[in-house]
């Protein structure tokens, strides 16, 4: 498959790149080569320096050491300007594009200079379009395409102005398997016509798919650079890793048939009268983990926050099963109610939902458990008592800091997600909401999150998983529900389903019923 | 953040930098910086400047709190203003017009006091939580308000009585007076001082060891997070409005109960932009607001120092707006010096760790 011969001068060499951050060495001495007209993955854990690095070849941040070369020539790059100049362009995770105005005007907008912004701009793109595949109409509103044509549109962008070389930033984060495989037609397309491209990614089986050569990196530095077909998937991620790797799957079957969690008819429109949440009925389990699967924005968030109370939903009622046996019906308490009746929540965004970041983590601690042992005594707070249990946490759940007196602002993403893991695993919940649980962790991290999931399915607890890591909810969850447009609209067992089957009833191609295994 | 450093650097800062500024201001308009500090200095001794300057700021104080405890909750309440003067002129008239008992007397003079504040704070609290109004406008618009509601109260024929050319409320009789602490010469503490010291207590420990100053503090940080975590956020609002004007409402009562015994057309106004400017000193902390509340009231009692050595007064104004602006500034600047130097702390800490972990695995 490897079409890259060698052209002369690789298309970019990094030598030596250095690059420090208050209380970490996001890069240390990385190299870099790669040749003209070929994918160049670059693998690595969250954290590992990816970002860092083509942030500094894009010339949004400098390197304190280093040099760059581009086609055989040092360049010093201060601003993206500079990089699009040598022929780099940047597409990045999230798009940055305008949904208010049309795919013209989004291509445009900073590069009228090139060709104006009439018919000779729309010439161009179309040019650009037949010669690429990338076809989107360019008369359309960009508020109106999905998130694959978006992605056309940010490729296009950076086509337009000039670039041939061109890094894509975890460009599958956003896409189901099918649209990741029209992504790779066409980048395989583009490759023939000679644009070379660098392809950030920690999904090891795509970038086997598509890549060139891999270079990997870990903790802020290049391990080494692979041949896609003389490697497995596991060794790369063992190279990510530099130890065994976590496993989401879960031992045999805990499900009990004592349902904890009900949702009837759960209801809920949006400003404009448009049904987010459509006619919700659910049951989690007690031992069971219920696996929410579905393209970012359809309803998963919401109906999240309408079980736990941050949203009144308009219709439909949600009952909870307390240890004792005892229903609790939910529907119309408060989110510290029903904290109380026994939930634990894992916020899918913890900065914004689960964390006061400039609080010490005792402090932290006492976040959602305001009017329970053993942080609060009645209306006081038990400061020795939060620090206690504080200090059990960081050790049980091996967070990773010097103290408990620290804000949690200066632990890792990881370290903050196992602090609210902890957090949201005591006082006895029994049913724990965990949305994206390991987004954005590290490796690590990951694997124990994993592993206290499972023992709290163990134990008895009811679980119910949203998650856009499609390993993760096949691996972890004992049933699947695909929603779609506010409804779930399909089952899957995730015993036979594969992550492609459900990403097709995720897009809607599958309706109806069970997906088909 | 936690250390004391980075809680004392910044007003030391921000008092050298404007101390700075204002000698250049000094020299400009041809004066002398020393004689016009060492007059400053001088003036604490003289009289009974020491004594004006710990009543000036019992008053400060008080009204510094109220603020803060909106800041707390990342309420602006620039009512302050307006609800202590509301609560001032009730308790003025409930004072002269009840003529009660010792002891009974002043407890129903402070509770009218802080319920009038809170009365005031409560309409806009309201429209917050109701409208989404923001406070600000509303505050501030109630401040106007305030201004006529006390002219219509006292008012003669409504509860205004005349004397010595003033308009003002029926005085209150000595028995429900708060006696101050006599120091001959060197003048007289308001007695009230004991009360802002108890405020200040109640401050911290409603802040750090309340349930209720958890669910502020953590509403005031990020209120997303405090929604996820069981706090009602509309319920909190309300509460610390409240509970601001209440606090407010206290602040004229040194002077009420302690010197003037009633509330006249020429009642001072103002203290509530003071609080404001002193609580931006105190960091919201209550050792900080006391510092603020002193320093301000030392500048003021300055002025009059300034004026006999011919230096113009209005340098004091300079200072005060200089030391609150730069006050600010600093304490952003170190602020995210400090967060940057402890993210580096903690970094090399772990990486230290994991390096022994390593070295004696190996």
């Amino acid at each position: 498959m490897t079409t890259a011969t060698d052209r002369g001068a690789p298309a970019v060499a990094l030598t030596g790149i250095t690059k420090r951050f208050p209380g970490v060495v996001a890069n240390d001495d990385i190299r870099l080569t790669v040749r003209a007209g070929e994918v160049h993955a670059l693998c690595g854990e969250n954290g590992a320096g990816k970002s860092t690095l083509m942030k500094i070849l894009y010339g949004m941040q400098q390197p304190d050491e280093g040099t760059i070369e581009v086609a055989g020539s040092e360049v010093r790059f201060r601003t993206p300007a500079d990089a699009i100049k040598a022929g780099i362009g940047m597409v990045h995770q999230h798009f940055m594009l305008a949904d208010n105005l049309t795919v013209l005007e989004n291509v445009v907008l900073g590069a009228e200079a090139l060709h104006g912004i009439g018919a000779r701009a729309r010439a161009r793109i179309a040019e650009l379009a037949g010669q690429t595949g990338l076809r989107v109409d360019p008369g359309v509103l960009v508020e109106q395409l999905g998130v694959a044509d978006r992605q056309r549109v940010e490729i296009l962008k950076v086509l337009y102005r000039g670039a041939r070389i061109i890094i894509l930033d975890e460009p599958t984060a956003v896409l189901v398997p099918q649209e990741v495989d029209e992504l790779f037609d066409t980048l395989r397309g583009m490759r023939e016509q000679g644009f070379t491209f660098l392809f950030i990614s920690h999904k090891l089986d795509e970038v086997r798919a598509i890549a060139d050569s891999i270079t990997v990196i870990r903790r802020g530095t290049t391990v080494g650079t692979v041949e896609p077909k003389t490697v497995t998937s596991r060794q790369l991620a063992e190279m990510m890793v530099g130890s065994e790797l976590p496993n989401p799957e879960t031992r045999e079957s805990t499900v009990t048939d004592r349902a904890v969690l009900t949702v009837a008819g759960l209801h809920l429109s949006d400003t404009g009268g448009r049904a987010v949440l459509d006619q919700i009925d659910l049951a989690v389990h007690a031992g069971e983990i219920v696996g929410i699967a579905g393209v970012e924005g359809n309803g998963q968030t919401e109906l999240v926050e309408a079980v736990m109370g941050m949203r009144k939903a308009d219709g439909g009622s949600v009952l909870l099963v307390g240890r004792d046996g005892a229903i609790t019906d939910l529907t119309k308490l408060s989110t510290l109610h029903r904290r109380e009746a026994g939930i634990g929540y894992i916020p899918e965004d913890r900065h914004r939902h689960g964390l006061l970041l400039t609080q010490s983590l005792w402090f932290n601690r006492i976040l959602g458990f305001q009017t329970r042992k053993p942080a609060v005594n009645g209306r006081w707070l038990d400061v020795e008592g939060a620090r206690a249990d504080t200090r059990r946490i960081v050790e049980q759940f091996d967070v990773r800091t010097p103290g408990i007196e620290v804000p949690a602002a200066a632990l890792s993403g990881g370290n903050q997600q196992k602090l609210i893991v902890g957090r949201e695993l005591s006082g006895e919940p029994v049913l724990v909401i965990a949305s994206h649980p390991t987004r954005g962790v590290d490796v690590g991290a990951q694997a124990l999150i994993w592993e206290q999931i499972k023992q709290a399915r163990a134990a008895g607890l009811a679980v119910l998983l949203v998650s856009a890591d499609l390993d993760e909810l096949i691996g972890l969850s004992d049933t699947i529900k695909v929603m779609l447009r506010g409804r779930l609209v399909a089952d899957a067992d995730p015993a036979t389903v594969t992550p492609e089957e459900l990403g097709s009833a995720m897009t809607g191609a599958t309706t109806g019923g069970e997906v088909q295994a | 953040m936690g250390s004391l450093r980075g809680k004392l650097l910044p007003p030391v800062v921000a008092i050298v930098f404007s101390a700075l500024l204002c000698s250049v201001a000094l020299i400009i308009s041809g004066s002398n910086p020393a004689r016009a500090l060492a007059a400053m200095v001088v003036q604490v001794g003289h009289n009974t400047t020491a004594v004006d300057i710990i009543n000036s700021a019992s008053i400060y104080y008080l009204i510094g709190i109220a603020v803060a405890i909106g800041f707390k909750m990342n309420l602006f309440n620039i009512g302050v203003e307006g609800q202590y003067r509301i609560g001032a002129v009730l308790a003025a008239i409930v004072g002269g017009e009840l003529n009660l008992p010792p002891v009974l007397g002043q407890i129903v003079i402070i509770v009218v006091a802080m319920a009038g504040g809170a009365l005031f704070a409560a309409l806009p609290a309201i429209l917050k939580v109701t409208r989404g109004v923001s406070e600000v406008i509303t505050t501030i618009m109630l401040n106007a308000i305030a201004g006529g509601i006390i002219a219509l109260l006292i008012k003669q024929g409504v509860f205004g009585v005349l004397s010595n050319n003033n308009i003002g409320t029926r005085p209150i009789p000595a028995a429900d007076w708060i006696p101050g602490l006599s120091l001959g010469s060197a003048g007289t503490v308001f007695g009230f001082v004991v009360i802002a010291i108890l405020v200040g207590v109640g401050y911290w420990v409603m802040l750090n060891r309340t349930r209720f100053g958890f669910e502020l503090q953590a509403s005031g940080e990020s209120p997303t997070a405090a929604t996820a975590g069981g706090v009602d956020a509309k319920r909190m609002i309300v509460i610390a409005m409240l509970l601001s004007g209440a606090i407010a409402g206290l602040t004229a009562l040194p002077e009420l109960l302690g010197r003037d015994h009633t509330y006249t057309l020429i009642s001072p106004q103002g203290y509530g932009f003071t609080g404001i400017a002193v609580a931006l000193l105190g960091r919201n902390n209550p050792g900080g607001i006391a510092f603020g509340a002193l320093l301000w009231a030392f500048l003021d009692q300055s002025a009059v120092s300034l004026d006999n050595i011919q230096v113009p007064r209005e340098i004091v104004t300079i200072m005060q707006g200089a030391i609150v602006l730069s006050v600010v500034v600093s304490y952003e600047v170190i602020r995210r010096l400090e967060l940057a130097a402890e993210q580096r702390r903690v970094g090399s800490q772990l990486a230290a760790a994991a390096a022994a972990t390593t070295g004696s695995a190996s």
